[in-house]
């Protein structure tokens, strides 16, 4: 399960600063997905990063499955490699100079054995004829599949997504979201999603928050997930 | 009456330009360390006194050489600040000795080392960065899986034009480890030398034109080391 209830802000735009103080209160049980939806700038990016240790929030506490991951109040927080946290980003952010497969194996634990392995990934994702390949020789739709692919390979115990289909084609994001969904049926972790498309929200997430100006809203049920 | 030049290079010749790639190559060997901490100092962190570091790394470039070789004679000089306590405790002396060479160029070429290093480490996306930390990186494995593999071409380039400037070095040099034939004579000063003497010309011409070709190489093999790691980059 994780539980965030923190206060942060906007690291990105000094005009706001002043004003903006962001706070998110929520859970998320294993084999659940939040779906967070708001505007431009609303802060759920950042909300992304203050769980996955990328920023530090200014107040509160994270915490995944009983472990503290943040405490403002204790002065704890974890480095971001020190968080079993699966994170894909919106762009993909695979390492350029490495090839797909090594892009995969980069964040496994080297010495305890997987709980989620290469050759399941590679199965599930359907990326085996991209192992030799390079980044740059891939769609964006294969990008984002080897990025989902390479999160789940750090053997995480939640799952952050940040609009990881924004950048693609409503065809490739057909192509994408059945995945999805089924990563996150199959590995049953705590899983955030953050989208702008309403459909993405519907078709993989059991509840959805709006964050507005700031604040993360109550939870609404999904209205139509697809199965 | 016509003048015949030979181009073949006489021995004495050939020990000055080897002496000038060895005070090169280590040149570039003992600044690689030092320059890339710099520049990843210089790109990266945010600190008290960035500024005056940064002015300081830079000073090679506007202070006269001359003035740079007195500097180093005062500090590491036998009768130095530093350098008599070397030679008192263990018989170390740079004057008049090829190290005394290396270091003096590295002093002139360390900037723009630190340069060309610093500016492919600001092209690295932090963002890979920031995508390598959530993948379980540690900021040390961060750094030699992903900044300095990517920002190589930028080191590569700082080495050769290290090496360059080093061929070039002769202000610092002169001043700091002396002109002594077969010890601290590289190119530039051997063919100041043999310009002083009145049958040198030919000589001083074939070290000029082999100082282009050397410095020319250098710059081709740059372009296009950094060229090739660029594309394999993308």
């Amino acid at each position: 399960m994780l539980t965030v209830n923190i206060h942060y802000q906007h690291p990105t735009s000094t005009a706001q600063l002043a004003q903006a103080n962001y706070r998110a209160t929520f859970t998320v049980a294993a084999g659940q997905c939040l779906g967070i939806m708001g505007p431009s700038g609303a802060g759920k990016t950042t909300l992304l990063h203050a769980i996955a240790g990328l920023l530090n929030p200014t107040a509160g506490e994270i915490l995944v499955h009983g472990t503290v991951w943040y405490d403002g109040t204790r002065a704890i927080h974890l480095a971001p490699h020190q968080r079993p946290v699966g994170v894909v980003f919106q762009e993909g952010r695979l390492f350029p100079h490495l090839s797909i497969e090594q892009n995969l194996r980069y964040g496994m634990p080297r010495r305890a054995t997987p709980t989620i392995s290469l050759h399941e990934v590679i199965d599930i994702l359907a990326i085996k004829a991209l192992l030799q390949r390079t980044p740059s020789q891939l769609s964006g739709g294969e990008r984002q599949r080897v990025a989902l692919g390479r999160a789940l390979l750090r053997q995480p115990q939640i799952l952050l997504m940040d609009e990881p289909l924004s950048g693609l084609d409503a065809a490739l994001k057909q192509q994408v979201l059945p995945y999805i969904q089924q990563v996150i049926q199959r590995f049953s972790m705590p899983t955030i999603y953050v989208s702008h498309a309403q459909d993405e929200i519907a078709r993989v997430a059991d509840q959805v928050r709006v964050m507005d100006h700031g604040v993360l809203g109550q939870a609404r049920p999904v209205i139509a997930k697809d199965d | 009456m016509t003048t015949t030049h030979s181009w073949i290079l006489s021995p004495a010749e050939l020990t000055i330009i080897w002496l000038s790639i060895k005070v090169a190559i280590f040149c570039v060997l003992i600044l690689c360390l030092p320059a890339l901490f710099t520049a990843w100092l210089l790109a990266k962190k945010s600190f008290i006194g960035k500024s005056l570091l940064d002015a300081i790394v830079h000073l090679p470039m506007v202070l006269p050489p001359v003035v740079l070789g007195y500097g180093l004679l005062i500090l590491l000089g036998r009768k130095g600040w530093l350098g008599s306590w070397l030679y008192t405790h263990w018989q170390v002396q740079f004057t008049f000795h090829w190290t005394g060479a290396v270091i003096a160029s590295a002093v002139m070429a360390y900037p723009l080392m630190v340069r060309a290093i610093r500016q492919a480490l600001l092209q690295v996306d932090p963002k890979l960065e920031q995508a390598a930390q959530t993948l379980g990186a540690n900021p040390v494995r961060v750094f030699f899986s992903i900044t300095l593999p990517l920002s190589s071409h930028g080191l590569l380039t700082g080495g050769i034009l290290a090496f360059s400037r080093s061929l070039g070095e002769f202000g610092a040099t002169i001043t700091f480890a002396g002109n002594l034939e077969g010890e601290t004579r590289t190119l530039p000063l051997a063919i100041y030398s043999l310009t002083q003497s009145p049958d040198g010309d030919a000589a001083a011409l074939r070290l000029v034109v082999f100082s282009i070709l050397l410095s020319v190489c250098a710059l081709l093999l740059s372009q296009w080391c950094e060229r090739g790691l660029l594309n394999r980059h993308r």
